[in-house]
């Protein structure tokens, strides 16, 4: 109000005289010169109210702005200045150390690979693994390595997140105390002196299966130090009755590989090679070549009799169910049939009804003498794996398509007397010091063995384990191991071959490997690994070569020509006495009760024994067969689960089950478990995984599912009989990604037999549903001058082992989310294997389909989408920009394949310190609220194409491989540049059973399949199955 | 006002659109009475304490929703749209009466629609807003819903103009603009009115400020009818494009249940029948309230009640031919939709949807019946809740079990889902009795010119 020329104003001035200062006007218009109006009186006295009042009216005749542009553009300009000195935050005081000499091969971006293997179950699987700036961030398979041929399974991709594992112990402790290892030396040695003094007298070992040679030498040496001291080995799912069935047939430990390249014909007694058998990446690999339709005599056929379904059961052209106890009767019948002699013919009642199928494996087996296998599953008894021997001598199959070496693992013992000896000692205070190599007895020994309870009767327990697991808790002195990614060391593969493990990095918790913990008894504490495991091939290479052949072993991942020799083997005298001795269990014999049911024990399909509990990845893989996540199930038959009344309910919620909750009891003791239905499971059976219900794994792995160790004794180790069954009255929630078991008429995966496919390949594969033409579309299509990325996925290959879906996990930084999470339908894997069943659920066809992106041309997702987060790429990928996505979710709901994920909470995370170094750096890691999916390994195909650029040339075929390719054992998963004719992918489409999935709604996807080829016996196909 | 309408309003139906006995005096102080009363009725006070307190569960919920994300709701996939979109669309449809009755009835030159155009207007208005905030809350990341608008920026993006999201945002602004403006320009003569009899100082300047010195003088009226008669011939598309464009959403997927040209009309029809039902809903209560029965007459009831069954039968007939298509197309997958809603795990709310939306209003066949003010808002509460089942079984049995059934799956929604449609339930009637208390709910200008002394005399 200060400067309006009011009234109040003008009183004001009038008040002092100075409206009309008559002298000073004049003398101001004296002052003038030329014609000078004024318009008012205010104007001619200049009064300077006047002038303001003026400008306010008529802002065009004020005074130039005191505010100039100029002034306003040096304002803004020094505040922007102070503006971005404000944003520059106070560095943390913190000293960073430049690298004084840069290793030699490091540069920022780019991964160096290094070979080394993950030693598991008494096998090894030979890796490279992915470095980033001296970080591992990825497995992928050594194609040298014979286990491997460069794929992967699922422990091999996961076990990079346990080494990340926040969860792994990190401290050596005494009686949960933190002690330095030196405090452990120190404390160690009057116990040796004294035990030296006593010639080892009460000093027991206990190790898991042991195939490394250096830590087999060290053992030699520690027993020859302490002559009295004993070395027990046990492994939950070791192999135990192929040692025995080794033994009866032979009279002595060989371990058989079977040639998958060489057969015409397979018979898997309750065997498993295409899933949970160790090495089954390099028997998925020889069975997936051979059942491509390029070469007709190279057609594999594949019998399943199992007692619990399987991912060989899903693959196999005819499948029996039997109950566990049925096999071996099986097996003996079939054994008369192929000329082992000393067995009787007739069929007991209870396989009765499968003549027919058995007479037509016979016949197909002996046609095929010398070009067939037989092989037996882990669970059955020793006389079945004795009995498969036989059948295989008799066929003429060894050598040829089964071969029979040494052992690998470095002392072979029957690990359930081992550990049972061990136990008793126990007991009876013959141990005062138990040194335990890994492994977990308290958790996975044979329940009647009570282990914790003879654990407490040792005066000194030291445990030596990756994390602080139940066994840890119950020892004095606990040593964090070293993961094999931290480890030096060298194991042996199924093969027999030879690998070093060599360490990608120093151990992050100062852990310590099994060769140091034994060189520590032997009174060497302070040798590294290095130098053990340097030591032996010092002497086995010989000191002149030794550089050069340990540097080629390291640089390979193989020790060449390590691989164990065929070993002729033959049959023990008075085989069919000793096989006749124990008389097959008759099920209605040994089991009053009729209700009762017979038990499967098995490794789960994706945490194995336990061991992978506190493993994210494996947790929320989904079961191959079950889909279930995140804990176990007791599995029964349809018609089981009707006669004993129980239902598996969908409820309202993403893909939530609701089942009963049994309590499971045998030989005296019970369990409380959730009871899935499963199709396909011999009836009067029930199937329960191993690896759940621990209290002790870390924060992910603890209370997950129900503790199958708990039924399992020395007697019963995988197949048991007379358990029961009562039901609870519960109800449990179990978090499935797949409720839906057949394809609801839908034409998705399809499928023809080999025969008919060779006579005409477009009548077998017809379908019904009208395919748009190309053009049929508003938009303009796109033009591909260069690259057009694309993919065929080969489902006569597939075996639904996953090993795709956990590497584009570890790919592609893909989150965990948990149960709750997966119960509500949001899992976030790019790539799902969904499994179907075809026919009667007592027995269906399984088939498996891995679903990830289509890449479509016409993508549905792209047009819906509000922000254009999701665009087509020049190359045709379908890409997608997280941060413009602003999480509409409408491109999900319009993709019809349903592969896109939404991160709906906070999924990954950016906490967990020790998570950050696993990511891997090519991806970006993403945010709340975004959507994501499968982008065809876009860094991938990037970092190829910079290279090509580099070189000038185009992108080799083969030259990018999509990580769910790389990993893929059954080679089932080819990409590559469809726009080049010559390349695998473009050959592959170019097969008659090529087709693309929904192709009726003008999508046109990228990613196509080729439609899955059986190999039925002729014999068998009108009751086709049965 | 042409002389001869009332005459011939009279004669087509037996029933007044004002009771006789009013004068402009007598109009005037019953509506702006309920206005300016000294004292807020305790009624008023206890709806409005219920509304708020939704309103603050709103708060709440969307405090935690933007905290925590959109995973607090049981959207998953394959059903990725829940709550949030079902409710959106609800509104929207609600939306729909308020335009229709001022603008196209307007040109229609209907008089009825003149003492339930106002706070059908309003309802628009509110529920339009109520709308406006789900698509945006239902985002991934809530606080980017503006690159939805094409924005100069310095990314050089736009929005993809090839999604009906894009459409959707454009069709319901505009709808909300034009609605707001319909509506505003309509009140400025009460406005003025309440000005000029409000007895306190703060009502005085503020009714004067939005009454824009309106003082109803012969150029005033001249241009309001103008400015009036424009704004409802550009609000009259609306009314049809809004809903076609928001059942574009659906129809342009290629979901099967969503991919269907019938969207566009049989949304429309909904909307306005969804819209009518809310009227109903509201008016009801309101004239026996505020003792309006005089003005809101049954005329206005036996009307709405009409056009509730008509537009229910054009609803009625879009379900039909939903089914029959699925048959007669022969696609396995329509097919299976269909099959699926009538039989699936979610049979129950499709059999639901039946019966609110098509069985129930059968009875407004029945003069009886409409004539029956407490069956009136019984029926127009049960097509309210029938209307939304119908959005729920489009959204949610399209999605759940679609082309590849290992990605089927089920929905439910959690407490923050129901939170938040009773929250914006909530917001919606706080909003309306807002505006009760401060508005006038009847146009009184507009009802005084139906008064007979209102006809001019050659």
């Amino acid at each position: 109000m200060d400067d309006h020329p009011t009234k109040r104003d003008r009183a004001r001035a009038a008040s002092k005289g100075e409206i009309f200062d008559l002298p000073r006007v004049r003398a101001r218009l004296g002052g003038l010169r030329g014609r000078q109006y004024w318009r008012c009186l205010e104007e001619l006295a200049d009064n300077p109210s006047f002038w303001r009042h003026a400008a306010r009216e008529f802002p065009s005749s004020a005074p130039p702005d005191a505010f100039s542009r100029r002034d306003f553009l040096r304002l803004m300009g020094a505040s922007l200045a102070l503006a971005g000195l404000g944003a520059c935050a106070r560095r943390p005081a913190e000293k960073i150390v430049p690298y004084v000499r840069a290793p030699e091969e490091i540069v920022p971006g780019k991964p160096l690979f290094y070979a080394t293997a993950m030693p598991l179950n008494g096998g090894a699987i030979g890796v490279l693994a992915e470095s980033h700036m001296g970080r591992p961030t990825k497995i992928e398979g050594n194609p040298a390595h014979p286990s491997s041929l460069g794929a992967t399974d699922i422990f091999a991709q996961a076990s990079v997140l346990t080494l990340y594992d926040p969860d792994r112990s990190q401290t050596l402790s005494y009686r949960g105390h933190i002690r330095p290892w030196s405090a452990f030396v120190s404390e160690l040695a009057p116990v040796l002196q004294e035990k030296r003094k006593k010639k080892g007298q009460g000093l027991r070992i206990l190790s898991e299966t042991v195939n490394s040679p250096t830590l087999a030498q060290q053992m030699g040496a520690l027993l020859a130090a302490y002559p009295g001291a004993r070395w027990h080995q046990y492994e939950p799912a070791s192999r135990h009755n192929g040692r025995a069935g080794s033994l009866l047939a032979f009279g002595e430990y060989v371990d058989a590989r079977y040639r998958f390249d060489q057969a015409q014909v397979v018979l898997a007694l309750d065997a498993d090679p295409l899933g949970a058998d160790p090495g089954s990446v390099r028997y998925i690999r020889d069975f997936a070549r051979r059942r491509r339709p390029h070469d007709e005599a190279a057609f594999i056929r594949l019998y399943a009799v199992e007692c619990s379904p399987s991912n060989t059961g899903a693959a196999a052209d005819h499948r029996l169910p039997l109950a566990p106890s049925q096999i071996e009767l099986f097996a003996r019948a079939l054994a008369s049939r192929l000329g082992v002699g000393g067995m009787e013919p007739q069929l007991p009642p209870p396989i009765e009804r499968y003549r027919d199928w058995l007479e037509a494996v016979a016949r197909d087996l002996k046609a095929h003498a010398g070009k067939s296998i037989v092989m037996a599953g882990e669970r059955q008894p020793a006389t079945v794996h004795a009995l498969a021997h036989a059948i295989n001598l008799a066929l003429g199959n060894s050598g040829r398509t089964v071969i029979y070496t040494a052992p690998v693992e470095a002392r072979p013992v029957d690990q359930i007397e081992s550990l049972s000896a061990l136990v008793g000692d126990m007991r009876a205070g013959n141990v005062d010091c138990l040194v335990m190599l890994g492994g977990n007895p308290v958790y996975n020994a044979p329940a009647d063995l009570n282990f914790a309870e003879a654990l407490s009767k040792v005066p000194l327990t030291i445990h030596l384990s990756l994390y602080h697991n139940e066994t840890s808790y119950l020892c004095q002195w606990h040593i964090p191991e070293a993961h094999y990614l931290e480890s030096w060391s060298d194991c042996r593969a199924e093969d027999g071959t030879v690998s070093i493990i060599q360490p990608l990095i120093a151990p992050l918790y100062g852990g310590k490997t099994a060769h140091e913990v034994v060189a520590a008894l032997t009174g060497s504490p302070n040798r590294s690994s290095y130098e053990i495991v340097r030591e032996y091939w010092r002497a086995r290479f010989g000191a002149a070569r030794f550089e050069t052949l340990w540097e080629r072993a390291l640089h390979d991942g193989i020790v060449e020509g390590s691989a164990l020799a065929p070993k002729p083997v033959r049959l023990v005298s008075g085989f069919k006495s000793r096989l006749s001795s124990p008389p097959p269990r008759q099920r209605e014999a040994a089991n009053p009760n009729p209700e009762a049911l017979e038990i499967v024990f098995a490794p789960d399909p994706t945490i194995g024994d336990g061991r992978f509990a506190n493993n994210g990845w494996l947790q929320e893989l989904p079961k191959p067969l079950t889909k279930l996540t995140w804990e176990n199930a007791a599995l029964v038959s349809p018609a089981t689960a009707e006669r004993l009344g129980l239902k598996n309910d969908l409820l309202f919620s993403g893909r939530t089950v609701s089942v009963d909750l049994v309590e499971i009891a045998h030989q005296g003791r019970s369990v409380r478990a959730p009871v899935w239905i499963m199709p396909g499971h011999p009836d009067g059976a029930i199937t329960v995984h191993l690896g759940y219900g621990r209290t002790r794994a870390g924060r992910v792995g603890t209370g997950n599912g129900f503790d199958a160790y708990r039924l399992r004794t020395t007697s019963s180790l995988w197949l048991g009989s007379g358990v029961e069954i009562g039901k609870t009255g519960q109800k449990h929630l179990l978090a499935s990604t797949q409720t839906h078991f057949t394809m609801a008429g839908r034409d998705l995966v399809r499928a023809a037999s080999f025969a008919a496919y060779r006579r005409d390949p477009h009548l077998a594969l017809a379908h019904q549903a009208h395919e748009p033409k190309q053009d049929e579309s508003l938009y303009p299509g796109f033009r591909y001058d260069g690259y057009a990325w694309g993919m065929a996925i080969d489902l006569s290959a597939c075996v639904g082992c996953n090993a795709c879906v956990v590497a584009c996990q570890a790919e592609n930084n893909i989150p965990v989310v948990g149960k709750e999470q997966v119960l509500r339908g949001r899992e976030m894997h790019w790539l799902r294997v969904d499994r179907y069943y075809q026919g009667d659920p007592e027995n269906p066809a399984t088939s498996f389909q891995p679903v990830p992106c289509m890449h479509c041309e016409n993508a549905p997702c792209e047009v819906v989408c509000p922000v254009a987060a999701t665009a087509h790429s020049a190359e045709g990928l379908n890409d997608m920009v997280y941060n413009r996505c602003v999480g509409t979710r409408y491109c999900s709901n319009n993709c019809p394949y349903k592969v896109r994920r939404f991160n709906f909470l906070q999924y990954a995370d950016w906490e967990t310190p020790s998570l950050k170094p696993l990511r891997n750096p090519d991806v970006t890691v993403r945010s709340r609220g975004v959507m994501e999916k499968c982008t065809y390994c876009v860094q991938r195909i990037n970092h190829a194409k910079i290279e090509a650029q580099k070189q000038g040339r185009k992108v080799r075929d083969g030259e990018i491989q999509t990580a769910c390719q790389q990993a893929c054992p059954a080679e089932a998963i080819v990409f590559g540049d469809i726009n080049d004719p010559g390349s695998k992918v473009s050959s592959m489409k170019a097969e008659p059973r090529n087709y693309g999935i929904l192709t009726e709604l003008n999508t046109r996807p990228r990613t196509t399949y080729l439609a899955r080829l059986t190999h039925p016996n002729p014999e068998l196909q009108s009751g086709a199955k049965k | 006002m042409a002389s001869g309408q009332n005459e011939r309003a009279a004669r087509s139906a037996a029933l007044p659109v004002i009771e006789p006995g009013h004068s402009f005096a007598s109009v005037t102080d019953k509506i702006s009475s309920i206005v300016l009363a000294r004292r807020t009725p305790r009624g008023w006070l206890v709806g409005f304490a219920v509304s708020f307190a939704l309103v603050m569960l709103l708060t709440a919920a969307i405090a935690y929703l933007l905290v925590v994300g959109v995973g607090i709701w049981g959207v998953n996939i394959p059903v990725a749209w829940g709550f949030a979109i079902v409710n959106f669309v609800w509104w929207i449809g609600i939306g729909h009466a308020g335009t229709l009755i001022s603008a196209i009835l307007l040109l229609l030159r209907q008089q009825w629609r003149t003492s339930i155009n106002r706070f059908a207007e309003a309802m628009t208005l509110f529920a339009v807003a109520c709308a406006g905030l789900f698509p945006i809350l239902h985002l991934g990341r809530p606080w980017f819903f503006y690159w939805l608008l094409p924005y100069p920026n310095t990314m050089a993006v736009w929005p993809q103009f090839r999604s009906p999201l894009v459409w959707d945002v454009f069709a319901v602004l505009t709808y909300f603009t034009i609605s707001l403006l319909f509506w505003f320009i309509g009140l400025i003569p009460d406005l003025a009115t309440l000005r000029d009899r409000s007895r306190s100082r703060v009502g005085r300047v503020i009714y004067g400020i939005l009454a824009m010195g309106w003082r109803g003088s012969a150029m005033h009226w001249h241009r309001y009818e103008m400015a009036y008669l424009l704004l409802a011939g550009l609000a009259t598309p609306l009314v049809v494009s809004v809903h076609s464009v928001v059942s574009f959403d659906f129809a342009v997927a290629v979901l099967p249940g969503w991919h269907t040209t019938i969207f566009p009309p049989y949304f429309v029809a909904g909307a306005i029948y969804s819209g009518f039902a809310m009227v109903l809903t509201l008016a009801i209560p309101l004239r026996a309230a505020y003792g309006l029965e005089d003005f809101i007459t049954m005329r206005h009831l036996q009307n709405m009640a009409k056009v509730l069954l008509a537009t229910g039968l054009i609803v009625a007939y879009g379900y039909m031919m939903e089914a029959f298509m699925a048959w007669y197309s022969g696609n396995p997958y329509e097919t299976f939709m269909i099959a699926n809603r009538a039989g699936g795990p979610y049979a129950m709310f499709y059999w639901a949807l039946l019966f609110c939306n098509v069985a129930v209003p059968q009875l407004l066949w029945f003069p009886r019946v409409r004539a029956s003010v407490p069956a009136l808002f019984v029926i127009a509460l049960i097509v309210n809740i029938g209307m939304w089942l119908e959005r729920f079984i489009i959204v949610i049995t399209s999605l759940h079990r679609d082309f590849v059934p290992s990605s089927w799956g089920m929905y439910a929604p959690t407490f923050w889902d129901w939170a938040t449609l009773f929250g914006s339930i909530g917001l919606f009637l706080a909003l309306m009795f807002l505006f009760i208390r401060f508005l006038p709910m009847i146009s009184i200008f507009e009802m005084r010119a139906l008064l007979p002394q209102a006809e001019v005399k050659p």
